[in-house]
């Protein structure tokens, strides 16, 4: 391969984010043969990547989300917030009470259908992204002190729909979106390719995405050339809403119950990783939604990883907070300048 | 004229809403209104009122610090782990955790400036590491049973009238009034203003912009750490889920004491107000009874929302 050919692969989208999967998949596979092994289990598939893409599948919706929120140069730092919130909202409809029934353990017993329990709490979601969206695009604040007051009172609304207490989730047919499989694969994946396969047409196929791009390149440029920037940014916010509403209902899902402390504790920090690790810059532009859930993935590998290695899973935190500063480094425009002197040069 | 008449009214604005907070509290609790509750404004919140001095440097610059929550849980783990682990004397571990908060401050500082990294993903880096340490040291709560701590902790200053306050207030009054000294009668307080009101002009004016950006860094580094010392008497014990969300009151606290996110405008005593207020609203939900402490961080958000928008308009009509 030539120097010139290998320059172009090493720019083209995605291409180090995956290199990095691949070496950490590379490790895994040294350490634990057996860690590529997929077997059917229940009609169902199972193994290690199973639960990789399973267990990554809210955070890389998140990330997407969040990644058309910084492609116009904002961020939203209240997803797990909202994360919180849709949970609260879901467990809350749903009831919490355990109706024992003859032999088989527990009756499936909600107070409201999920037809309008998931409608519902998506709802609420996209309401506090239309919050956001509306305090950044009409009233002008700054995207990451207006994020920052639901970050500090969404936790407290949720506090307060599941009045202080953990709700637990005694209805089986909402256990399906967080733990369910369709066609042997799980189910969350297939909720993950929906809104990937969304959020690429109205970015790819339509000018949305262009115009986000625009804005984040520059502001007011764009809204002389005749974009209508805050309608758009509104409406990004409002869809980042609704993306961590859709995992905020995965993760209560999952757990089977609604946390208002700590469901989606830290996961603005895994989120805004998996978009930086993705390739999206922090200072707004092109974005790449492919990046972002490469970037979910390579952190839940990370994480899945460090509990393999037996290293306490605390290390994980401080390892993504000194990741977030590397890349943040590397992006910045000194870097780039001492780089391009230093091709220049010889 | 005018425009000190322009500069002075948001203060006012907080002024006159701690009084009015206040006097509801008094008018509606039986026993609101005594010096000792005041009092207990700054003992209970001595450590925001540390923390948030630093944040108005920072936001009075133009830049804002995430990380100031996280820093504070560092400190007191770091402190009762070695204090009550390692059998190290506070007159180490002190200044040790002040030199540590000073140090983080500074390379989120030189980040910020060097690397153009913006201010909010540096802090926010600086918080998860700062609260990833915290894990690191140990998951579990660390209880403090040093004499000097414990002493420190019980010890109170009589004021007239049967009342005391503890250590902690002097040392956020002292903050208070360094700050003060700092912002508005030195040429590095200029500067700071200088820059939050147009980093390009200061630039152009031959103001070290690079050093004061770096220092009001460092310096709020070191209240954070100072802040986490407070905390750390006040609570005695070390645990790496304390302070969470200390951001969002910081802010609040300058925010609502009037000084412009924007930066460039504002007074380091308004941030006093701000945490008084904090201590007001505070005091009236527990004096309540039947409310959720919840209700104080959802009370404060919307404050901080209210005042943002206020400066909005403020900043229109001054446009205008």
């Amino acid at each position: 391969m030539t120097a010139a050919s290998l320059r172009r692969l090493t720019t083209k989208d995605g291409f180090w984010p995956i290199a990095v999967l691949v070496l950490l998949l590379a490790y895994n596979l040294i350490a634990d043969p057996g860690f590529f092994a997929i077997s059917v289990r229940d009609g169902h598939l199972y193994g290690s990547l199973i639960d990789i893409l399973n267990r990554a599948s809210s955070l890389m919706i998140i990330a997407m989300g969040l990644t058309l929120v910084i492609a116009t140069r904002g961020i939203d730092i209240s997803v797990g917030a909202v994360v919180a919130i849709s949970g609260a909202v879901a467990a809350a409809m749903i009831g919490g009470e355990l109706v024992l029934s003859g032999g088989t353990g527990m009756a499936d017993v909600t107070r409201y259908p999920l037809a309008v329990v998931i409608p519902c709490a998506l709802g609420v979601a996209t309401l506090c992204g239309m919050w956001n969206g509306a305090l950044v695009s009409w009233f002008g604040l700054q995207p990451i002190v207006a994020t920052l007051i639901l970050l500090g009172t969404g936790r407290g609304v949720a506090q307060l729909i599941t009045n202080g207490q953990i709700v637990t989730i005694y209805y089986s047919p909402f256990y399906v979106i967080g733990n369910g499989f369709l066609l042997g694969i799980p189910f969350s994946l297939f909720i993950v390719a929906a809104v990937a396969a969304v959020l690429a047409l109205l970015t790819r196929k339509t000018a949305l995405g262009l115009f986000i791009e625009a804005i984040g390149v520059n502001p007011v440029a764009s809204r002389l050339a005749g974009i209508r920037a805050r309608g758009i940014t509104f409406a990004v916010y409002a869809m980042c809403g609704l993306c961590a509403g859709i995992a905020g209902l995965i993760v209560s899902s999952n757990v089977k119950s609604a946390d208002g402390n700590n469901a989606g504790l830290l996961f603005e920090l895994d989120a805004i990783l998996a978009v930086v690790l993705g390739g999206t810059s922090l200072a707004g532009g092109r974005f790449t939604l492919l990046g972002s859930t490469l970037g979910a993935l390579i952190i839940q590998t990370l994480t899945t990883t460090i509990y393999a290695v037996g290293v306490a899973p605390e290390v994980t935190l401080v390892v993504k907070g000194l990741v977030v500063f590397v890349v943040s480094i590397l992006q910045s425009e000194r870097i780039k300048a001492l780089i391009g002197a230093a091709r220049r040069s010889p | 004229m005018t425009d000190r008449r322009h500069r002075l009214l948001p203060l006012a604005v907080t002024v006159a809403l701690f009084a009015l907070l206040y006097g509801a509290g008094a008018y509606h609790f039986d026993g609101f209104f005594s010096l000792q509750v005041f009092l207990n404004f700054f003992i209970d919140n001595a450590f925001l009122a540390v923390t948030a001095t630093g944040m108005t440097l920072v936001i009075l610059s133009g830049g804002i610090d995430l990380s100031v929550g996280s820093v504070i849980a560092l400190t007191t783990m770091v402190s009762a782990a070695l204090v009550e682990h390692r059998g190290w004397s506070p007159a180490v571990v002190i200044p040790l955790v002040l030199a540590m908060g000073s140090a983080i401050g500074l390379v989120m500082g030189l980040v910020i400036q060097y690397f153009r990294v913006q201010p909010f993903i540096a802090t926010l880096a600086g918080m998860f590491l700062a609260r990833g340490l915290c894990y690191l040291i140990s998951i579990d709560s660390i209880t403090i049973e040093n004499p000097f701590y414990a002493d420190l902790a019980a010890f109170r200053i009589p004021l007239p009238f049967d009342t005391s306050i503890t250590i902690n207030v002097v040392v956020a009054l002292v903050v208070l009034a360094v700050a003060i000294y700092l912002a508005h009668f030195t040429r590095f307080g200029r500067t700071v203003y200088a820059i939050g009101g147009n980093e390009q002009s200061a630039l152009l004016m031959g103001l070290p912009v690079a050093r004061t950006k770096v220092l009001v860094y460092t310096f709020n580094g070191f209240c954070s750490a100072l802040a986490g010392v407070v905390f750390t008497f006040y609570m005695l014990s070390g645990y790496g889920l304390h302070a969470q969300g200390m951001e969002l009151d910081a802010i609040a606290a300058v925010v609502i004491g009037g000084t412009l996110l924007t930066g460039g405008s504002g007074y380091v005593v308004g941030t006093l107000f701000g945490v008084l207020i904090y201590g007001t609203i505070q005091t009236i939900i527990t004096f309540q009874g039947d409310l959720s402490s919840w209700w104080t961080k959802i009370v404060i958000g919307l404050l901080l929302l209210a005042f943002c928008l206020l400066q909005q308009v403020f900043a229109r009509s001054r446009r205008a």
